[in-house]
């Protein structure tokens, strides 16, 4: 015990644990640390997600407001669990600190247990059956009808957007025909003369109110299509096509960003959604170069 | 049921000479120590693996000396990570808990004087230690470690180098190691199992068991039905790139230009149910030790019984059986039928509620206790509090709605490290100092001890709690850097924060270890029973003898927390005394 120096000896060098016999901790210190510093940390959490920090950018559809209400739910629910428990965990800890008296026996509660077991999953399912409505109008039900369709192709490290054009048709792909370098990096057929008025671009351009229908493949690996204001994000998984439907109601630029690890360049795999006027969307279908 | 033989083999003579004692031994307390400083290397490379990627997120243009020109790069950024990740999961959280404790401590706690296998136990740790020589080999390979994540979702791991950087040589090691793993945690579990069902001592009902007991063995069934799942898609992956195969590449992929013409017909989906029915247990394989020692620790230190002990057990159970039915959480968004979302979702709601009621029986067990703030006790406390902060993150996450905007988010690396990194990690560090003085035979210094969890538990908020806002407002994780969108500017400040968080915090861990080994090397000699408490543990002496009881096994007379019992001599009765030895105590005959 020599070794340490003797502000750090606690005066656990007696072989037969004697000191250890009677149960007195002495003073409350640990018992008020905790508590306090679980008050302090419950004070800053709970402040800093009810005043929103960091929140993200306003949503620019009916569903992903949808979204922001059942997160809220779910906020004030966990948040509501979050401040018992650790406060109650601060507490028992102060309170039932060794004051020298012994504990109370008991084995358990039969009536407790059932009680808040049952009230747990009322509140844990009820929250998961509130959810579905915004789940179900993203995934169940299709895009509207004459919703734009717009396929996305994902590869490392960028995004294509095709149109079908005039024809509404998009041309056939062959992926042996694949050639970036010659300005055909998502190998349409030149010999299908639905592709010939395809457009082929780098970001997203669709009109506001207007719904819209992406489908989303991808050429190599995994990757994500994720758009915060809309709330919404789908994988691009090579040999499938998944829809996505949305109907942006706002106006302006929106990041694309990846969030499926893809390789070096998923940091700065990047897009941009343009909700453009009607307009301002017809301009960009006449005057985008095709195939 | 308890067996009526006594051992199931004759008790184990102590063998001689270094090599046979210390290195290559079959004797489970050794092998338990075996793997516990195997996971103090694993930890220690994932930390530095960790503080790295910190550094690189807040200064990603700073010179570093060790790297050839200066400025770490993406790939290397992502090496970090999945090498991170990766030796964190297995080597750590999945060898520390059941490994190297549950090693130890199981057979004494059932009264037994080893595993049922023996050899077998030896076989596992070495697997395990070649698990992580390839592992950390992956670093020094051609095109170095890889990049695809712990979760190595092909086609980026499935088609070799040309998908990235250490997608050659660097992710076959990877797969090889785990590999390795998945036989070493099939082989233990095997044995954690057939110990726990036939060794125990007359009298350890299996309502008799301590919790830790239980724990590791709903662990050890866990294991065994899901690392076999891990092994057969890690078997497909390497097909995949050695042998041509398509079980997760499908037709059509161009690959930096190049078409991979001879591929077709495969489903990457299909790695990632295999991976995530594996990988869905394993972090409650990576949690249940810690919330068997939990329970263990707050009932010896608050003096009182387990609040519903059989709640505590069947709570385990439960927890483990759900666990394998709720894999999809991890693919909502992955392009699997959303109707199977909302069917993985009310699974993955429900076992909220087994692990609430846990939470509630832990603050049952210490209300109108007589709380001892020793530091396993203390670690004990912080393991509540980061339970309950982790798991109500997951609430958000469980819901497919709300995982549309936090999926892949920090939002996700939040909730995860704080179940995973940090109460897991405290269910380690509090069973080690409530082990310490059995296995060294040596107490720890109380005071280190203390400084070591106050540091430890305001540090670990402070690095994890910000990532639920980085997560909220679109910091997308895996992310090198911040240089791919405008809005991610804004999270400089939150990041710079969680770095200098995370390296005081990693500082305050030289605490323990300085702790550890100087106690190791002369630290006060411990007793029998420094924590007084029930369970056989502390019915032999510190550290136990080769056979664990030198031949005098106990029988069990009652359950494992039987604290402050009313009308006992004593505010602890230990199992193993019979009722007339504890009247005898009663009496002050000075038997106890």
């Amino acid at each position: 015990m020599q070794f340490f120096p003797a502000f750090l000896r606690d005066g656990s060098d007696c072989s037969d644990g004697a000191r250890l016999k009677n149960g007195t901790r002495g003073s409350a210190a640990p018992a008020l640390l905790l508590f306090l510093s679980l008050i302090v940390f419950v004070g800053i959490t709970v402040y800093l997600f009810a005043t929103g920090y960091y929140a993200p950018p306003p949503p620019i559809t009916p569903v992903a407001l949808q979204i922001d209400h059942q997160y809220a739910l779910t906020l004030y629910a966990t948040g509501a669990i979050f401040i018992l428990a650790q406060l109650g965990l601060g507490f028992a800890v102060f309170r039932f600190r060794d004051r020298g008296k012994p504990a109370h026996f008991i084995r358990g509660h039969v009536g407790l247990e059932i009680a808040w077991t049952l009230a747990t999953a009322a509140v844990f399912l009820g929250l998961g059956v509130l959810g579905t409505k915004a789940w179900s109008a993203t995934r169940f039900q299709p895009a509207a009808a004459g919703a734009i369709q717009v396929e996305v192709t994902e590869e490392q490290f960028v995004y294509y957007f095709r149109y079908p054009g005039a024809d509404g048709k998009f041309g056939r792909l062959d992926p042996a025909l694949v050639s970036a370098p010659t300005g055909n990096p998502l190998g349409i057929d030149p010999n299908d003369p639905a592709g010939r008025d395809d457009i082929v671009v780098p970001t997203l351009t669709v009109p506001v109110n207007h719904p819209v229908d992406l489908l989303i493949r991808s050429q190599d690996v995994i990757h994500n299509f994720f758009v915060r204001e809309l709330r919404l994000q789908q994988d691009a998984v090579p040999g499938m096509v998944v829809p996505l439907h949305f109907t942006p109601d706002r106006i302006g630029r929106y990041n694309i960003m990846c969030t499926q690890l893809c390789g070096m360049g998923h940091y700065q795999m990047h897009s941009f959604l343009n909700v453009v006027s009607e307009a301002e969307y017809q301009r960009f279908l006449a005057e985008a170069p095709k195939q | 049921m308890s067996s009526s033989l006594h051992p199931v083999h004759a008790a184990p003579r102590a063998p001689s000479g270094f090599w046979r004692r210390y290195i290559f031994s079959t004797n489970h307390k050794v092998i338990g120590l075996q793997y516990y400083f195997l996971a103090l290397v694993a930890v220690t490379v994932g930390i530095v693996l960790s503080l790295l990627m910190r550094f690189h997120l807040v200064w990603p243009r700073a010179h570093l000396p060790f790297i050839s020109g200066g400025l770490m790069r993406p790939e290397q950024y992502l090496a970090l990570m999945t090498m991170h990740g990766t030796i964190m999961v297995f080597f750590v959280l999945t060898t520390a808990p059941l490994g190297a404790f549950g090693n130890y401590f199981l057979p004494i706690q059932i009264g037994a004087p080893d595993m049922a296998f023996p050899r077998l136990n030896m076989m596992s740790f070495w697997l395990t230690l070649l698990a992580f020589a390839c592992m950390l080999s992956a670093f020094f390979v051609q095109g170095g470690a890889p990049i695809s994540g712990w979760t190595a979702y092909p086609p980026l791991s499935g088609l070799g180098s040309i998908t990235g950087p250490g997608e050659g040589m660097g992710q076959t090691m990877w797969i090889v190691s785990i590999g390795i793993f998945c036989f070493a945690s099939l082989l233990a579990s095997i044995n954690f199992i057939s110990t726990t069902i036939e060794m125990r001592a007359p009298g350890m009902h299996l309502m008799r068991m301590p919790l830790t007991v239980w724990a590791w063995f709903v662990t050890a069934v866990m294991s065994l039905l899901s690392f076999g799942v891990l092994l057969a898609a890690l078997i497909m992956l390497m097909l995949d790139r050695s042998a041509g195969t398509s079980f997760f590449i499908p037709y059509g992929l161009v690959v930096n230009g190049e078409l991979q013409a001879g591929r077709s017909g495969g489903w990457p989906l299909l790695w990632e149910h295999l991976f995530w029915f594996f990988g869905h247990p394993e972090v409650y394989i990576a949690i249940l030790p810690g919330m068997g020692v939990t329970s263990h620790i707050i009932s010896n230190f608050s003096r009182k019984p387990v609040f519903g002990y059989r709640a505590m057990a069947g709570t385990l159970c439960a927890i483990g059986f759900l666990g394998f039915l709720l894999w999809g959480h991890h693919m909502f968004v992955s392009g699997m039928n959303p109707y199977s979302s909302l069917a993985f979702s009310a699974l993955t709601l429900s076992i909220g509620v087994p692990s609430a009621v846990k939470t509630f029986n832990w603050l049952g067990t210490m209300w109108g206790g007589k709380i001892h703030f020793d530091t396993p006790m203390l670690f004990s406390i912080g393991f509540v509090s980061f339970f309950v902060t982790g798991g109500l993150s997951g609430i958000f996450l469980a819901q497919p709605a709300l995982d549309n905007m936090l999926h892949a988010t920090y939002y996700v690396v939040a909730h995860f490290h704080l179940v995973m990194a940090v109460a897991a990690i405290f269910g380690i560090f509090s069973a080690t100092y409530y082990w310490f003085p059995k296995m060294f035979g040596r107490m720890m210094n109380e005071t280190l001890g203390k400084l070591h969890f106050w540091l430890t538990f305001v540090g670990a908020y402070c690095i994890f709690m910000p990532m639920h806002f980085v997560g909220l407002y679109g910091g997308i994780r895996r992310y090198a850097d911040w240089t791919g969108a405008d809005y991610l500017a804004a999270l400089r400040p939150l990041h710079m924060f969680m770095t200098i968080a995370a390296f005081a915090t990693a500082a305050a861990q030289l605490i323990f270890f300085y702790n550890f080994f100087k106690s190791l090397a002369s630290g006060a000699k411990a007793p029998e029973d420094p924590w007084r408490g029930t369970t056989l543990e502390w019915a032999t002496a510190s550290p136990p003898p080769v056979d664990n009881f030198a031949g005098d096994y106990p029988h069990v007379f009652r359950g494992p927390y039987e604290y402050s019992v009313p009308g006992a001599p004593d505010d602890y009765t230990p199992q193993h005394l019979s009722p007339s030895e504890v009247a005898g105590a009663a009496e002050g005959d000075g038997n106890v």
